[in-house]
């Protein structure tokens, strides 16, 4: 189990190259190897969605992946989302949230967002059934839920412009 | 014009961080050379322990050291108790706390036995894998009634019974009244356990710098102050030796304020074994074993009344699980026995209640805290009375509301608090009124449902009224700072998991000082940052921290005023504080910005006038004399598919009253989340403990949390009765949302399946459970308790 295997990967347009057990998860790869911690781990068993990445554009549990699985191919984290560090920077969906209190605790936020990102790239104009058939796949124990739906309709207003 | 923050919807000053993947969580923390611990718990609920092999896990390479009980030597004792009994007549309280490693014997199903440490969390894994732990199973004490049985086996074997405590309060003579009633309703409710399942699961690391002979640790925690003062006492060490942090908390909920919990007391102990920084970041697995629970009462309850429904008294008696160890003392069953009379005028009260050990995890407060069982016996009674008597539910409660003119209203029993319940303040008639606008409740009853059940739809409406006695002592308090850039720090005892602290306590500074919330600086959570506190739980934050808050705001205001008095020579009263400056009404450019009074108030070189204090900072406490009683109604409309027994929300309103105001924003949430756990409570959550006191859905896959299709949208309306217990006006408002929502569903689904002689007294229920209860099916757990 102690053999090391190399893995490159790109994060958020930028390559890294880490040596690591074949069993290593995905999401400790990120969090610990990388050290970009704003991806958090909820349930290790792929219910909760708070681990959610973009790998090569979709949305994946990076809990049920190990880091070998996805050698050389383009990863998203929530620290990717922004153009900069201002608030004005932030993408429409985290401007949406933080408008529409779409977050508390905040700690399952950033597997929404990743969810959340593809879902109005492919559905810019989504009904709120659809918003909630879309967020159902995340747990939430804070908000209710409503207020997260509220943020998805308001950011997918100011993504059409 | 002076800007207004108190009461505006303002976004919340935390929320960018958490945004972008930028604030710290205790899993973030990453420390040169940390070590990674990982714990061997108990398969079996009940069992005596033979033998602890490690001898295979201390060979595995990258292990440091494997720890029972045994090699804890001085340092193994039972953890504290966090809450004392209160002063209640002829109470008989066991005290049986946890310990740090089970020696002897386990007592719950993942009690953990031994623990590892590595280089990596894999290899501490590993590792805890080739342990060898011999039991003796022994048979397991699950079941509450069947606890107390003579011949039960014993939780601890040093007591005579399971009992933990017996209480009675009583309120005027309920046998009289009793002798007095038209009717007596008496029924049996049984209310079952849940877990609160925070996002983030629990994790400490402790890091011991052996050359500084500091002691830092990252907890998880409501509480951090109690841990900083606890694990000085535990190990030996300075207050000012040990710093506790806890920074973003991925909710809370009640369970993260669990002192000790095992992993606490052991990991900075550890780190100082070692001199390394040492981590545990509990598994979801772990977190349905090790993490505590609520929710198992049995009542069996009565209320007479008078034939034109007025309450002439309620009896409950009934049985409350407190797991393995009761470290919370009796906080879950006393709220349970003095919420349970809610809004109502209820002249005579007997309440008795026996806590039972079982071989079940530890019961603490989670979100509602015992105050669920006690809405939900009442409640439940009322609608039984209603139907028995032919009168409308709405009318019953409106019939028994304590009128506005009779608060203070005491109910002459001993609240969690060790207080007499008193409510200070509660004007409950509009709130029904309101919500039953809102649901348009004689529209639904005469016209929609008659037309929907002609149809052979399954429609029914639930509406029900609650108290929560928030805001409870002792004390809290706040440190306000101007800085010399003009920005405003704020530093408070009390932890944050979500509820927008940084965001609502810095208006109540911004309100004070003139100063945009985006420039107020909140620190909560660390102990070297402000000494003294208790903690985040109760629904006090905003109550007692923010009344701090906002005395030290107003002091820094007065040093404020007095300063730049002297300096514009001009009378105090001429002077505003206006966009992060002192200026005189009416002539804005006769102004001086904070941070260069803040640099003037602390000067480097001079003289300063005798007693004089440095800086622009003041720092102040508050403690209420006894809680704040907030109050409210909800009302939903469901339909059940009978096909499927799967519940579907129409409509839901909650009508809340929580005093005064600070950010309806955060409110509202508070509120729409807090439904969204009482909804899982009563429809999808349960957990479920084999005959021997395994738990059997220990697992996201088999215990349903609520998701975004599940919960509705709320519709929510506030009424302002202020509190008079503090400046602000306010009453807490953390757990209400989650409080009503058992005895809600109970009424609509009775209402929904109209069948006759159908009684909902259990929460929580499901479609299976549905039906079960159609077919008048009798579960095993009525059987054997008929």
């Amino acid at each position: 189990m102690n053999e090391h295997i190399a893995v490159t990967v790109t994060v958020n347009g930028q390559e890294y190259t880490r040596q690591v057990e074949p069993r290593m998860l995905l999401s400790d790869f990120l969090r610990h190897e990388l050290d970009l911690t704003g991806t958090h781990v909820g349930c290790e068993h792929g219910v909760c969605g708070a681990c959610t990445i973009l790998l090569n554009g979709e949305p994946v549990r990076s809990c049920l992946l190990f880091a070998v699985q996805v050698q050389g191919q383009a990863i998203t984290t929530v620290e990717g989302l922004a153009s900069g560090p201002d608030p004005e920077d932030l993408h429409p969906l985290q401007q949406g949230f933080w408008e529409a209190h779409g977050l508390q605790c905040g700690f399952c936020t950033p597997g929404f967002l990743m969810t959340l990102v593809p879902f109005l790239e492919e559905n810019p104009d989504p009904t709120e059934a659809e918003i909630r058939e879309a967020l159902s796949g995340n747990l939430c124990r804070c908000t209710g839920y409503q207020k997260i739906v509220e943020a998805v309709q308001l950011a997918a207003e100011k993504m059409r412009g | 014009m002076t800007t207004r923050y108190f009461g505006k919807p303002i976004k919340r000053n935390e929320d960018p961080r958490l945004l972008t993947g930028q604030a710290l969580f205790v899993d973030d923390v990453h420390l040169p050379d940390m070590l990674h611990v990982a714990f061997v718990r108990s398969d079996l609920a009940h069992a005596r322990i033979r033998r602890i092999d490690t001898a295979a896990a201390r060979e595995r390479p990258g292990v440091v050291a494997v720890y029972t009980a045994e090699d804890l030597g001085d340092y193994w004792r039972p953890g504290p108790l966090l809450v004392p009994p209160p002063p209640v007549k002829d109470i008989v309280f066991h005290q049986r706390t946890q310990v740090p490693l089970a020696k002897d014997k386990v007592r719950h199903a993942g009690e953990a036995v031994a623990m590892v440490v590595a280089e990596s969390r894999y290899i501490a894994e590993d590792a805890a894998e080739e342990i060898f732990v011999e039991y003796e199973p022994l048979p397991g004490v699950v079941d509450l009634e069947e606890a107390l049985q003579p011949d039960a086996p014993r939780v601890h074997e040093d007591l005579e019974s399971n009992l933990a405590a017996h209480v009675i309060q009583e309120k005027g003579s309920y046998a009289t009244a009793r002798e007095q009633a038209d009717v007596v309703i008496s029924r049996r409710f049984v209310y079952d356990r849940g877990t609160a399942a925070a996002m983030e699961n629990r994790g400490i690391v402790a890091h011991w710098d052996f050359k500084s002979q500091h002691l830092t640790v990252w907890d998880t925690t409501q509480a951090p102050i109690p841990i900083r003062n606890g694990l000085a006492a535990m190990l030996g060490l300075s207050e000012h030796q040990v710093r506790v942090i806890a920074p973003f908390i991925g909710g809370g909920f009640g369970p993260k304020i669990m002192m000790f919990y095992p992993e606490e007391m052991l990991l900075p102990w550890v780190s100082m074994q070692l001199k390394r920084p040492v981590k545990w970041i509990e598994d979801r697995e772990e977190n349905f074993y090790a993490t505590t629970q609520e929710r198992g009462q049995i009542h069996q309850a009565e209320m007479a009344l008078t034939q034109d429904g007025r309450i002439l008294g309620v009896k409950d008696v009934f049985l409350h699980d407190t797991g393995a160890y009761d470290p919370y003392g009796l906080t879950v069953p006393i709220n349970s026995q003095c919420t349970l009379l809610g809004c109502y005028d209820v002249p005579n009260y007997y309440s008795e209640f026996r806590v039972v050990f079982t071989n079940k995890p530890i019961v603490t407060p989670y979100r509602g805290a015992g105050r669920q069982h006690g809405v939900f016996v009442m409640e439940r009674l009322l609608d039984l009375a209603a139907r028995e008597l032919g009168l409308d539910r709405a009318e019953i409660r409106r019939r028994n509301f304590i009128p506005p003119d009779k608060f203070p209203y005491n109910n002459q029993i001993i609240y969690q608090d060790f207080a007499p319940l008193v409510y200070d303040s509660g004007n409950y008639e509009p709130a029904l009124d309101k919500a039953l606008e809102l649901i348009d409740y004689q529209r639904f009853i005469q016209e929609e449902q008659p037309r929907l059940r002609a149809e052979g739809r399954k429609v029914g409406l639930g509406i029900v009224t609650y108290v929560e006695g928030t805001g409870i002592g002792p004390y809290e308090g706040a440190r306000v700072t101007v800085e010399a850039s003009g920005k405003v720090s704020v530093a408070t005892g009390i932890g944050t998991q979500g509820q927008g602290h940084f965001t609502s306590f810095a208006q109540l500074v911004a309100e004070q000082l003139g100063v945009d919330v985006g420039d107020i600086f909140l620190v909560t959570g660390d102990t070297d940052q402000f000494y003294w506190g208790a903690g985040t739980f109760a629904s006090r934050g905003a109550v007692v921290a923010g009344n701090a808050i906002h005395a030290g705001a107003q002091a820094v205001r007065r040093k404020i005023l007095k300063m730049a008095s002297e300096e514009l020579e001009v009378a105090e009263e001429d002077l505003e504080l206006v966009d992060g400056t002192v200026r005189v009404k009416g002539v804005p450019d006769s102004a001086i910005k904070l941070g260069e009074l803040a640099v003037k108030a602390n000067p480097l070189r001079g003289a300063v006038k005798p007693d004089a204090e440095p800086g622009l900072e003041a720092t102040a406490y508050f403690g209420p004399e006894r809680g704040a009683t907030a109050s409210g109604v909800h009302a939903m409309i469901l339909e059940i598919d009978p096909e499927t027994m799967l519940v579907e929300i129409q409509k839901y309103v909650v009508v809340h009253d929580c005093g005064k105001v600070i950010n309806p924003l955060i409110l509202e949430g508070q509120i729409q989340g807090g439904v969204a756990q009482g909804i899982g409570n009563a429809f999808y959550e349960q957990l479920f403990f084999s005959e021997n006191g395994t738990l059997l859905n220990a697992s996201f896959m088999d215990y349903l949390l609520p998701t975004a299709t599940d919960v509705p949208a709320i519709i929510s309306d506030h009424l302002e009765t202020p509190s008079p217990l503090n400046p602000l006006g306010v009453k807490g408002a953390g757990e209400a949302g989650a409080i009503p929502v058992g005895p809600l569903f109970a009424q609509a689904v009775e209402d929904a399946l109209d069948i006759p002689g159908l009684e909902i007294r259990e929460i929580p229920l499901s479609p299976n459970r549905l039906f079960e209860l159609i077919r008048g099916e009798r579960t095993e757990r009525e059987a054997d308790h008929g």
